[in-house]
């Protein structure tokens, strides 16, 4: 059955979920406006039209057209809301093709319809002149039900009339851009709504209207011959209306409604009408999906040179990825406390341990977890993929001392003319995103001893490896960093000794001994350690006199300001008590007089000595031939795990880098 | 085996750790632009006890603030004369899961482990007492781990002197994006207290929103203090 309503009359409505068909044979732009008992509008984010064509229950066509359908869910809108006014406005009114006044164009006819289709009140609006604008329909709370009223009321000043006679403030502006998001040319035909888009989006501010649409409100879709293609509406740029203090960003959280008890103190909002169909996406984004964090650069760090910034671009890196890190193990682990307690707590309840409660609270404990660690890990993706992005761009351009042995900086090599800062003993990284890399990057020159540690130590990966392949490889990587010490210092500026009493490491250290980098062969047997050991003791000892005695000048002529490193391979062979007490001299003493220590050795060996040597390896920075997490960050103190430096399998570059490093010598 | 010393983790020699701001800041671009939304505020000057709760305007929610601690330095005397006694108030944050400590940013542990929330360092005497900040929390409340959900701000003073003898001494919290002033307590004068318990910050749905505590107590550190802090979570 369906009223025909005349003007001014009203009827109850069956249904709270309406759908309100306008047909004007013209297009027109349809909206409608939530406002309060007294039929003021508090702001611009009440109105539903085109360019917010959802609204806490409130769905219009997103464009002017001949027909429409507006959905209503009334169950949907907020309680502050009294009076849902249905308008109808002609786009042409700003002088834009087409009638500028109802009275030129046939009567708009109006259906209010349940959620099955099935009319309920219909309504012409007719004896309409030079009206632009106008409200054709009312549906407003009574008694806790809601009824319908024809109300045909036509504003000669078209829609900013209308919009002010609501009581909301620069009526002009705001008329002006809603008109504005039609203005692309009006589609001749009713477009069929887009539901789920729009439907999603209400999600933002008014979840109700989602379960409107999840409920099966009958899709209007009316399959026309003629369909215009943009239903959505273009985002307009540039229209005048001043956006102050936003519709709430960020928390998604519906604005302030209008409060019956004071109707009209409440803050009235300026904001873009469009704004609200645009707030959702900007303000979800910081959270769900932070806006495309700039590029990362190489080189972005402070610093005097690129190598200073380099250098503190990784140490940020290595410091960002220990903190993000420490963030995501923290609120595991508070996640897993939280989940042991309130199991606890079930088990302890004992009301709850017959019936179903207990099975259905250790369920949400669990999922309380699973939804914590699911966002600390949110966090930590978003951190680590920051991160990898930036560490693909600062390994490529990274200096030779701080790159890797792959890195196609090395082929360009060249010996450098002044020492860089620092050079890379290898990789770290942490569990958690094994594939991300840290150089491990270590100040020059160095202030304490290297020790490649030969032994199997708890290490995993060592304790698959047998003794001799183990050695090998220790001194392997130790040749290894010799050679990237030798290559990062100016020619001459560094010295390399050698001792290898029993002549095992001769394979290993033959790269070092063909080059002619070495200061002499590799020293053998007790006696050439001994010799080697009182040279660099005596060096030692007469560079701390002259810096003691500010006499550096006084040095012997021999005596070189070049850096030396003592490289000792198999470790306590050949050695007596008195060439141990001048190692562990050297090995204080050195490094504030350029003499560094690079040991191989594995402590087992030294055994023999108990805890005498312990001062000795403790003060060594301790690396591993083989992956290894022995190494904490000076901020968290996480466990890293350390990766000797790679040399490319069957590449030359070690050998063409030391070749160079000895040329440059001559 | 392998004595026990060589499985202790060797620290990464950094003969000078840069310091850098922890991961971003330059995710965060778009700070500039929230500038201009943000509403004024008046700062709210508070007595002890008073707890207000603040939010931006238009419900929005702080992203970086600030903890200022500022305070006069104790006249010197002459060289002959009584030894100065320097006034050392400090400030603290602590990090609270669920009521739980989960970690602190205090004189001795400058930095948050996960880097959101920093110490600008100790100040152990005061400063000229005009009003700038001798000690300063920062915290990017964007970076609180997601388990995180109160901070709070703590006053102490180290060296015992009550809030009643210390001079020109106040803490404030400040929006750090753009400079408003939040809160500010002014502490000399006010009371027989060597601590206070300034402010909390906490998580509300997405967001964050202070609340200005202002509890009196007494301690000398953060430590002291947990008890009188427990109850305001």
């Amino acid at each position: 059955m369906t009223a025909e309503l005349v003007r001014g009359q009203n009827h109850p409505l069956p249904d709270t979920r309406l759908e309100i068909r306008v047909s004007a044979g013209h297009p027109v732009l349809a909206g409608a406006t939530l406002g309060d008992d007294q039929g003021r509008v508090p702001g611009a984010e009440w109105i539903a039209h085109p360019g917010a064509p959802s609204l806490h229950g409130v769905v219009v066509t997103g464009e002017a057209a001949a027909e429409h359908r507006l959905t209503v869910d009334l169950e949907a809108v907020p309680g502050a809301v009294h009076r849902v006014s249905v308008l109808l406005a002609l786009p042409g009114a700003r002088g834009a093709a087409g009638a500028a006044r109802f009275g030129a164009v046939a009567a708009p006819h109006v259906v209010v319809a349940g959620h099955d289709g099935s009319e309920i009140a219909s309504y012409t609006i007719t004896g309409l002149d030079s009206e632009s604008a106008v409200v054709a329909l009312e549906l407003y709370r009574r008694q806790g039900a809601w009824k319908v009223r024809a109300m045909g009321q036509g504003y000669d000043g078209g829609l900013a009339a209308l919009l002010g006679d609501q009581g909301l403030e620069r009526p002009a502006d705001l008329a002006a851009a809603i008109l504005e998001t039609v203005a692309p040319g009006p589609a001749p035909v009713a477009a069929p709504p887009q539901r789920v888009p729009e439907a999603e989006r209400v999600c933002h501010t008014a979840p109700v209207t989602s379960a409107d649409a999840a409920a099966g409100t009958p899709a209007p879709v009316t399959p026309s011959p003629v369909t215009p293609t943009p239903v959505t509406p273009t985002p307009v740029a540039g229209t005048g209306a001043p956006v102050t203090g936003g519709p709430t960003p960020a928390t998604g959280t519906p604005a302030p409604v209008p409060s019956g008890a004071a109707p009209s103190g409440g803050p009235i909002d300026y904001s873009h009408p469009r704004r609200r169909a645009a707030t959702p996406a900007p303000a979800a984004e910081p959270r769900q999906a932070p806006p495309a964090p700039p590029a990362p650069v190489a080189g972005d760090a402070s610093g005097w040179s690129m190598d200073e910034r380099l250098y503190n671009q990784v140490w940020g890196m290595f410091e960002d990825l220990a903190r993000t890190a420490a963030a995501y193990r923290s609120a595991c682990e508070f996640a897993e406390s939280r989940l042991d307690r309130e199991l606890d707590e079930t088990l302890s309840d004992y009301r709850s341990r017959v019936g179903g409660a207990n099975d259905s609270a250790r369920a949400a404990a669990r999922a309380r977890h699973d939804e914590l660690v699911e966002r600390a890990q949110a966090v930590l993706d978003r951190d680590l993929a920051q991160l990898a992005a930036e560490s693909a761009v600062v390994e490529p351009a990274l200096p030779a001392a701080f790159a890797r042995w792959d890195n196609p900086v090395w082929h360009a090599y060249r010996v450098p003319a002044e020492e860089p800062m620092a050079v890379r003993l290898g990789d770290l990284h942490l569990p958690e995103r094994s594939e991300l890399r840290i150089p491990m990057l270590v100040r020059l020159p160095l202030e304490r001893g290297l020790w490649v540690d030969s032994g199997r130590g708890r290490s995993e990966a060592a304790g698959l490896l047998d003794e001799v392949e183990l050695r090998r490889l220790a001194l392997d990587s130790a040749v290894a960093h010799t050679a990237r010490l030798l290559a990062a210092h100016p020619a001459g500026q560094f010295a390399v000794h050698a001792v290898d009493a029993a002549g095992a490491g001769a394979a290993a250290l033959a790269p070092l001994v063909e080059s002619g980098v070495l200061a002499a062969p590799p020293a053998r047997g007790a006696a050439g350690v001994s010799a080697v050991l009182e040279q660099l003791t005596e060096r030692v000892d007469l560079l701390q006199m002259a810096l003691r005695g500010g006499a550096a000048d006084a040095l012997p002529p021999g005596l070189d300001g070049a850096r030396q490193l003592l490289l000792v391979h198999d470790f306590p062979h050949g050695f007596d008590d008195r060439a141990v007490t001048r190692l562990r001299y050297l090995a204080d003493e050195g490094p504030s007089v350029g003499v560094h220590l690079l040991m191989v050795a594995d402590r087992q060996d030294a055994s023999a000595y108990g805890p005498l040597l312990d001062p000795l390896w403790r003060s060594l920075l301790r690396l591993t031939p083989v992956p290894d997490d022995h190494l904490a960050d000076p901020w968290v103190g996480h466990a890293w795990s350390y990766e000797p430096p790679i040399l490319p399998p069957g590449s030359a570059v070690l050998r063409q880098v030391l070749a160079q490093v000895a040329d440059a010598r001559r | 085996m392998c004595c026990k010393t060589d499985t202790n983790p060797d620290r990464v020699s950094a003969l000078s750790v840069p310091l850098r701001r922890v991961l971003d800041n330059r995710t965060h671009g778009q700070r500039g632009g929230e500038r201009n939304e943000r509403g004024k505020r008046v700062t709210v000057n508070m007595t002890k006890g008073q707890a207000i709760s603040l939010e931006k305007q238009g419900g929005g929610s702080l992203t970086q603030v600030r903890m200022g601690l500022g305070w006069q330095a104790a006249p010197r005397r002459g060289l002959f004369g009584k030894r100065t006694q320097e006034i050392d108030l400090d400030a603290s944050a602590v990090l609270f899961a669920d009521k739980q400590p989960v970690d602190v940013v205090f004189f001795r542990h400058l930095v948050s482990d996960d880097g959101s929330v920093k110490h600008t360092g100790d100040n152990l005497v005061g400063g000229a007492g005009q009003g700038g900040d001798d000690e300063a929390i920062l915290v990017d409340l964007q970076r609180v781990p997601v388990h995180i959900d109160t901070i709070v701000f703590t006053v102490n003073s180290f060296t015992g002197q009550t809030f009643q003898e210390v001079q020109n001494a106040f803490c404030r919290i400040v929006d750090e994006t753009n400079g408003q002033e939040l809160a500010r307590y002014t502490l000399d004068g006010g009371g027989n207290y060597t601590a206070q318990i300034m402010a909390k910050v906490h998580r509300v749905g997405s967001g964050w929103q202070m609340t200005a505590l202002g509890n009196p107590a007494n301690g000398r550190t953060f430590q002291d203090l947990m008890p009188a802090i427990l109850p305001h979570l």
